[in-house]
């Protein structure tokens, strides 16, 4: 689509929304948010971007295939379920590594490590489907 | 130790993609460092498995349904866990020469890697569930790898064939297991055969056992599901040479050893394995003497020795079970170096016809050599292995006249296979072949080399094998105790006189074979007979079947498809809710805030809006209202989450619908013979709407279960540290759902793709037929439509 307004308002809205989408990623475990619709969010923004500038250009911006999101995302949930088997639990059980760092709370878990796989399949279902239409 | 053994070839294969393509032509020799290690491994183990105490190791997989990860070393898993490194190290050096420069090593020592160690999962296992999950990945590598050349049509359906009769019967296996585990209350292999009567004078003893058996059959390719192992040949042939003689194949006849104890020595088990062991025998003898080509002349003479384990497991006790595992162990020192042969005459001479190839021993010395010392093991000469196996299995097969007639017709055929692979391309003055052949490469003779070897030195000292291996292997098969010796030479006796007969008889069938071969193959060649027959027509029918019901079911028009599932799930639960009773109507009173009773008549006029819309972005643009209607109520009753999912599936919806909408006719109207469409799906939808209406009220009117909630409410924070109790439940509580929910739609997407490249490729098509361009289709999507 051609529009001046379009282009500029998303080129200022696409870092924003990037952002916002991995803020609710990594949120997502005690506030609203989550690896679903932080997907969802990066999704729309890739897909505005699509729109604005046509999915050519939004391809190089990703840089990265849907599908390779797809099967990353994956591996990295069944990874975070299997890391369990190394502790001795069964699979998918969460394990924490909880530090504090200076003044902040560093909470690192294999949830959302299986979250992180949601959200880049999210991202990777949804581009891949809008991509291909569009490519027709 | 134990499991890190079984499992460090899945990690050393997740390697192999990355690693080869730097390691240049030593990749063999680097890859069968792993098999090399884990042989030397297992080795070293032989003493204390000998001494009566088997290792194990258990790792809790899903200790809720009493599922482990079990592993446990006993003679009759250190046997084949020692046939699967020691050939799978012979094989992987091959593989370098083989498929040298070959685009696809990588992916070909990710495949042969992760085979290996699903294949030592499945003989240590001890866990029925483990066994499976090993099992069925024994089978998708093998799908993988009899399909290695995948633009070849023959290798695709060999590989499909393989992969439906194995994956068929892996999934009887699998409800045989359940049945055994629930009848004796553990899927613990080990605890199960501790108490061998429990399950012989079980109620379920007979459907288990068949249902196991056809398992076992299927894998071990016993008639009449044989006909998928010929096909297999289309593999390279080192995989022909590992999975489809000497290991995977070999894994029914596993199962139904490491299951004697608790299921065999019954009548019906007799029956049963010498009745499918005897007709496999007969038929594959048969069948071999169609063949001219070397692989599948050596695919029949598997199916000789499998049809021959089978039998000799029927026959049980400890004769049947220690012919059982002699046999074995010959034949995977002979025949893996004869398919490794094979597969080098392949290589160097470019033709696998035995009757094509002339004298090329003159230039492969070395290879005939080989082929040579492992083909005299093969044909059940002295002093080799082969020879020694041969006459015990005669031995323990006396009493059984029918079976053992079967035997020495089979091993008189045996023969013949050998003299036509060994022998006839080597012999002669003359060298005649497709390309100019030379000497195969050291790595392609070295390691069949060492197992025809060994065929040799266990020939002379049997003995020292059957006290280090097979005698602990027997006692596990009978699960009681068990003593033997073997020896080369047993002096005159029955058995002794019946290889003479069959040797007599070989070199008849042998001199015989050119008038016979052109007989049988007039009469029989070019008919698709028996199970192979069976096989097309099954695949035939299924294909129908599946093109009706999609017809009748599934029509591409959307409104017509909607038509049928909603119809159909308004049967369902209207039927039920009629039946059983339970719809309540006991309704707190109506209240609520302005807001929402305007919510609420915002989503109703957009509903009614979106049915009578005229054009498709109207009615679009009211679902929309619709979905960020239902969102508003979601945030009221505060569900956050639900209501940020519901606006942004709204909103990528919109983009979505857009992108289609530029490519559809802006309104809605239908061709006249589609009319009545509507005019049937309308009652179905207020139906479908007011079925669910009633439930929910209905619903409403119990009261509310607090445990839930008040579970996940309290649980959440201490045993998963997330607050946000709707995602916790997501990534923690219920994980394992969501992993479900995401791999579907990944597939969705692939699924998706899929179709809208078709799409796009029938529409680039009907283009070219009214204004031709210069853009041709792409391959993938004309492959696609081709084959409709």
């Amino acid at each position: 689509m051609n529009s001046l307004i379009l282009r500029t308002t998303t080129r200022l809205l696409i870092g924003v929304l990037l952002l916002f989408s991995v803020f609710l990623l990594l949120r997502g475990h005690d506030l609203p948010g989550g690896g679903f619709i932080g997907g969802l969010v990066g999704a729309a923004a890739i897909a505005l971007y699509a729109i604005a500038y046509g999915y050519e250009h939004a391809f190089a911006l990703l840089r990265i295939r849907p599908r390779t999101l797809i099967g990353v995302g994956l591996s990295l949930a069944v990874l975070a379920g299997i890391l369990a088997a190394f502790a001795g639990e069964p699979m998918l059980t969460g394990l924490w590594w909880i530090r504090d760092v200076g003044p902040w709370t560093v909470k690192l878990s294999t949830p959302l490590l299986f979250d992180v796989g949601v959200y880049l399949v999210v991202i990777g279902v949804v581009l891949r489907m809008l991509f291909s239409l569009e490519e027709h | 130790m134990l499991s890190a053994a079984v499992l460090v070839g899945f990690a050393v294969a997740a390697l192999a993609p990355f690693a080869t393509p730097h390691l240049g032509a030593r990749a063999g020799w680097v890859w069968a460092t792993l098999p090399a290690a884990l042989a030397t491994w297992f080795a070293a183990q032989v003493p204390q498995v000998r001494s009566g105490a088997p290792l194990e190791q258990a790792i809790p997989w899903l200790p809720s349904l009493g599922i482990d990860l079990a592993f446990r070393l006993d003679g009759l898993s250190l046997v084949f866990a020692l046939m699967i490194t020691v050939i799978g190290t012979a094989v992987v050096i091959y593989a370098g020469g083989y498929l040298r420069g070959d685009r696809q090593l990588p992916r070909f020592y990710l495949l042969l890697l992760s085979f290996m160690a699903a294949m030592l999962g499945v003989v240590v296992a001890d866990d029925l569930i483990s066994l499976f999950v090993f099992w069925e990945l024994t089978s998708l590598t093998s799908y993988f790898l009899i399909g290695y050349e995948h633009e070849r049509t023959s290798s695709r359906d060999g590989a499909l064939q393989g992969l439906l009769i194995t994956g068929s019967g892996g999934l009887a296996m699998l409800g045989g297991f359940l049945l055994i585990g629930r009848d004796v209350g553990t899927f613990r292999i080990s605890e199960m055969l501790a108490e061998p009567a429990a399950l012989t004078t079980s109620p379920i003893y007979l459907p288990a056992l068949i249902l196991v058996a056809l398992g076992a059959f299927t894998k071990s390719a016993q008639f009449p599901f044989h006909v998928w192992l010929p096909n297999a040949m289309a593999a390279p042939t080192p995989v022909s040479a590992y999975l489809h003689s000497a290991t995977m194949v070999k894994a029914g006849v596993y199962l139904l050893a490491r299951l004697a104890p608790a299921m065999g020595g019954t009548a019906v088990w007799f029956g049963l394995l010498t009745g499918v062991g005897t007709a496999t025998l007969l038929a594959a003898a048969t069948l071999a003497l169609l063949q001219r080509d070397a692989k599948r002349l050596l695919a029949y003479s598997t199916l000789i020795a499998l049809g021959a384990l089978v039998v000799l497991l029927g026959v049980g006790g400890t004769d049947g079970a220690k012919a059982m595992v002699v046999f074995m162990v010959a034949h995977a020192l002979y025949k893996a170096p004869l398919f490794m042969v094979a597969g080098s005459i392949d290589h160097e001479a470019g033709s696998r016809d035995v009757t094509e190839l002339r004298g090329l021993g003159r230039v492969m010395p070395v290879t005939w050599a080989v082929a040579l010392l492992a083909g005299v093991s093969a044909a059940g000469l002295p002093p080799l292995l082969g020879f020694v196996a041969k006459e015990v299995a005669y031995e323990t097969l006396l009493p059984h006249a029918w079976g053992l007639a079967a035997l020495v017709a089979a091993s008189a055929v045996m023969i013949t296979i050998v003299v036509l692979v060994a022998w006839r391309p080597f012999a002669g003055r003359e060298t005649t072949a497709p390309r100019s052949p030379h000497e195969a490469p050291p790595s392609m003779w070295l390691g069949p080399a060492v197992l025809a070897a060994l065929g040799i030195g266990f020939g002379f000292a049997p003995d020292v094998l059957a006290q280090g291996l097979l005698v602990p292997a027997t006692r596990a098969i009978l699960g009681a105790d068990a003593s033997f010796h073997l020896a080369l030479w047993h002096g005159v006796n029955t058995a002794l006189i019946l290889s003479i007969v069959t040797v007599a008889m070989g070199v008849l069938l042998t001199l015989a074979w050119g008038p016979l071969h052109r007989f049988l193959v007039a009469r029989l060649g070019g008919v698709r007979f028996g199970p192979a027959g069976a096989y097309l027509g099954f695949l035939d029918g299924l294909r129908h079947l599946a093109a009706w019901q999609t017809r009748v079911l599934q029509s591409d028009d959307l409104q017509r498809h909607l038509t049928t599932i909603i119809g159909f799930a308004v049967a369902l639960a209207a039927g039920t809710a009629f039946v059983r009773g339970g719809i309540a109507f006991d309704l707190p009173p109506v209240s609520g805030t302005l807001y929402e009773f305007l919510i609420l008549i915002l989503v109703v006029v957009a509903a009614l809006a979106t049915v009578t819309a005229q054009t498709r972005l109207r009615a679009i643009t009211s679902l929309g209202v619709v979905g960020f209607g239902i969102a508003l109520v979601f945030i009221m009753f505060s569900a956050p989450d639900l209501a940020v999912t519901q606006f942004l599936v709204e909103t990528l919806m919109v983009i979505v619908v857009a992108l289609v909408l530029m490519r559809l006719p802006s309104t809605l109207l239908r061709k006249p013979s589609e009319r009545f469409v509507p005019a049937f799906a309308a009652p179905i939808a207020v139906l479908g709407g007011g079925l669910l209406t009633v439930l929910l009220l209905s619903v409403l009117s119990v009261p509310l279960d607090r445990t839930i909630p008040a579970f996940y409410d309290a649980a959440s924070y201490p045993e998963a540290k997330g607050r946000n109790v709707v995602n916790v439940i997501l990534v923690d509580f219920r994980a394992l759902d969501t992993l479900g929910e995401i791999t579907v739609l990944a597939v969705a997407a692939t699924g998706a793709f899929a179709l809208l490249r078709r799409i796009g490729a029938r529409e680039a098509r009907d283009v070219a037929y009214t204004a031709p361009r210069g853009s041709g289709d792409d391959d993938e999507a004309g492959d696609g439509e081709r084959d409709a």
